[in-house]
């Protein structure tokens, strides 16, 4: 893989200044003031229909904001995401990666080369020519970080990306966000496992009712929450 | 896989391309009655006409009022149609240059072989048209407007009966369907001999009545307006009106048999 | 040509003697038909996907405007044609009337509300499972079509066969802009109707046998290959 070039210019910050979303005059976002910053893993967290995902999709820009301003304070870093539900193309493995590179203006030629050396990482090479709707769940989410590796992302998003997994195939993702990580990438997701924010976020963003109740560190959040909402919710009071 | 495909279709659609547009010999289009091309009358001259000519004729057969639009809308070269008052309207609206007689043949009328109207021994032509009226006998009329129809409409008031009531069906198809849907009636109808000689589905239709003079079924072909229509083929066209009227033609028209039967009458001027 | 009373015989014997005339009449509805549905699709898939993709004002009014058009009686779409091609029409300049080109035009108009009815159908229920990985991709809405076109390629083969059926069933239309002239612009259903009228029913019948036989050949081809691609691709 090429060395981002975010390890050597700082990824900008995304700024978020009350930023509210609401649907059909029902409003599902608050206005929320948030910074996300640096080469950090950040997990945000909140039980069921807090606001989780669409507070990540307005961060990713597949979501325009009600009202409030959301902005890069710097130029617009490379990003991408990983959904809960891979969306793979009817076509092969392979294809599926070489399919993102001819978007991004990869010239022919190399597209084969790098596509197979992401197959590699993510040790999916022996099923590079499987079409990809049918390899199994693990496999499909593994191909679908192969994907977003192609792309050198300066910011990763993750929506649930493990909830649908069994075991071994939550280790391999995790491990693949631990390799995005060290390579300088920022990390944004989202989860409802405890023991998975533990492991990976270095903060966490508390989200309750659509409102942003807490942006901790990580140790803060889970030794000494500062939200009543976040103190129930670790302790499992809360239904996900 | 995606390559194949797009190669694969685009290949088809050239050759099915090509095959359409294949390389054309001179020709006319002639627009004519569907009772002259069903009873097999073209095929039997046409190529003679082709051999000599190196003309091919292609015949849209319709009914005589959609023949005359077709002709009045410059979409045929040529006009061979069995209305003569319409045709002599249509030259004097200067749709059309020159008429002339080019065969005869002759309306009969058929129906149920038991005959309820029994019109099998009538007199006359009117005769049996008012038998059939005042029996109630079904009828089946073709009510497209067509030559035959209007030759039957012109029978009918001569004979002194307004075709209307139950029995009088008219309904709008040309002389096939009409003689299939009698059939399926026990209908009596109007037909010329020729589609009735050639049809295949009589079921249990006869010839009842034939003979009278009123009957006589006249085809005239016209040569199409040059000034109205100056984009058609005049030169070929007239060749296929002139070859028509020669003795050439008038005797390929005499010599076209069904069954041992003659079915037009060469009567050129 | 042969004759029985027996439809069935009657069409085996069509086909056992394949003759010259029997061979060109096949030929060219399949011609017609083909190319019609090829030309009705490179405009309808585009059509169809863009209305799937946009919205703007009108919207509503094209798409109840393409379903209701894929109920238009053929006879209507051949006065059309006829009127826009005759030498007395907008078109008559170009000698178009009563030619297999006329036909490809008439089954054009018939063909494309479909496709293109059924293609944004196909492309908007795709769209929705694809949209947001799409845009997170990077992708803008123009530069979705190709993608979603070819991902919705199995349902798409049905779309096709769909117009082709309607094509190649329709009379009423090639009846009006061919002219049905023997070895020119006479295709199956013309043929069967010229022998219906000539009360030659089991000629007719047996035509129409096998026209379903070979309607029924391109379908099972269709089906196979969507079958195989469905179980191959997932």
């Amino acid at each position: 893989m090429n060395a981002p070039t975010s390890i050597f210019t700082p990824i900008a910050d995304l700024q978020l200044d009350d930023v509210s979303f609401e649907h059909r005059g029902q409003s599902l976002l608050a206005p929320t003031s948030l910074t996300l910053s640096g080469c950090r893993r950040t997990v945000i967290m909140g039980p069921n229909g807090a606001g989780k995902s669409l507070l990540m999709r307005l961060a990713h820009g597949l979501l325009t904001p009600t009202s409030g301003r959301l902005y890069w304070q710097g130029p617009t870093p490379v990003q991408a995401m990983v959904f809960q539900q891979p969306v793979l193309l009817r076509r092969s493995a392979l294809d599926n990666l070489t399919y993102v590179l001819g978007i991004h203006k990869v010239p022919r030629a190399q597209r084969k080369a790098r596509a197979y050396q992401a197959l590699d990482t993510f040790g999916l090479t022996s099923l590079a020519h499987r079409p990809a709707r049918v390899l199994s769940g693990g496999e499909q989410q593994r191909l679908a970080l192969a994907r977003a590796w192609l792309l050198n992302p300066d910011v990763l998003f993750l929506d649930e990306a493990t909830s649908a997994l069994d075991p071994a195939a939550i280790k391999a993702v995790e491990d693949a966000v631990m390799a995005f990580h060290a390579s300088g990438t920022r990390i944004v997701m989202t989860t409802h496992d405890l023991h998975q924010a533990k492991r990976l976020a270095d903060d966490v963003v508390f989200l309750h009712n659509g409102q942003l109740r807490e942006h901790s560190p990580t140790e803060t959040f889970f030794s000494a929450p500062r939200s009543s909402e976040g103190r129930a919710f670790i302790q499992g009071e809360l239904v996900w | 896989m995606k390559k194949t495909a797009i190669v694969t279709s685009a290949s088809l659609l050239i050759l099915a391309w090509g095959g359409l547009a294949l390389a054309d010999n001179d020709y006319i289009t002639l627009a004519s009655t569907t009772s002259t091309e069903n009873s097999g009358l073209f095929e039997a001259i046409i190529p003679q006409f082709t051999d000599k000519t190196d003309i091919d004729v292609r015949v849209v057969a319709v009914g005589t009022g959609q023949a005359f639009e077709t002709a009045r809308r410059g979409d045929a070269d040529s006009l061979l149609v069995h209305d003569t008052a319409g045709e002599e309207q249509f030259v004097a609206d200067g749709y059309a240059t020159e008429r002339q007689n080019v065969m005869y043949n002759d309306f009969v009328i058929v129906g149920p072989s038991d005959d309820p109207a029994g019109i099998e021994d009538s007199d006359s032509i009117d005769d049996a048209m008012q038998r059939i009226a005042e029996s109630q006998s079904p009828f089946a009329s073709r009510g497209d407007d067509s030559g035959t129809h209007r030759a039957e409409l012109r029978l009918w008031e001569s004979a002194g009966i307004e075709a209307d009531g139950d029995w009088y069906r008219e309904l709008g198809s040309g002389m096939g369907p009409t003689l299939n849907t009698a059939a399926g009636m026990d209908a009596y109808s109007f037909t010329d001999r020729a589609t009735w000689v050639a049809f295949e589905n009589p079921q249990d239709l006869t010839l009842l009545y034939e003979g009278d003079e009123a009957l006589f079924n006249q085809y005239g072909s016209l040569l199409i307006s040059e000034e109205q229509h100056p984009h058609l083929k005049h030169d070929l066209a007239e060749q296929w009106h002139e070859w028509l009227l020669s003795d050439e033609g008038q005797a390929a028209i005499a010599d076209y048999e069904v069954d041992g039967q003659q079915l037009f009458f060469p009567n050129a001027d | 040509m042969p004759a029985s009373d027996n439809a069935f015989l009657t069409a085996l014997q069509l086909i056992l003697h394949m003759d010259g005339d029997l061979f060109s009449i096949v030929s060219l509805s399949l011609q017609v038909s083909l190319v019609a549905v090829a030309l009705a699709a490179l405009a309808g898939l585009p059509l169809g996907a863009a209305l799937a993709l946009w919205r703007f004002p009108g919207r509503n009014a094209v798409i109840i405007a393409l379903n209701a058009l894929m109920g238009l009686p053929p006879v209507v779409a051949g006065l059309c044609v006829y009127l826009l091609l005759s030498r007395a029409g907008p078109l008559g300049e170009w000698g178009l009337l009563f030619s297999p080109t006329a036909m490809v035009v008439a089954q054009w108009v018939l063909v494309l509300p479909i496709i293109a009815s059924l293609t944004r159908q196909q492309v908007e229920a795709l769209h929705g499972e694809y949209a947001e990985q799409l845009q997170s991709l990077g992708l803008s809405t123009a530069r979705m079509m190709p993608t979603l076109l070819w991902d919705a390629r199995i349902g798409l083969v049905t779309v096709m066969l769909a117009g082709f059926g309607r094509a190649s069933a329709e009379v009423g239309a090639v009846m009006i802009v061919g002219g049905n002239i023997e070895g020119v612009t006479r295709v199956m259903t013309t043929s069967i109707v010229l022998e219906t009228s000539k009360g030659n029913l089991p000629m007719a019948l047996g035509l129409g046998i096998i026209l379903l036989a070979l309607v029924t050949l391109i379908n099972a081809m269709a089906h196979l290959m969507g079958e195989t691609a469905k179980r191959r691709l997932g």
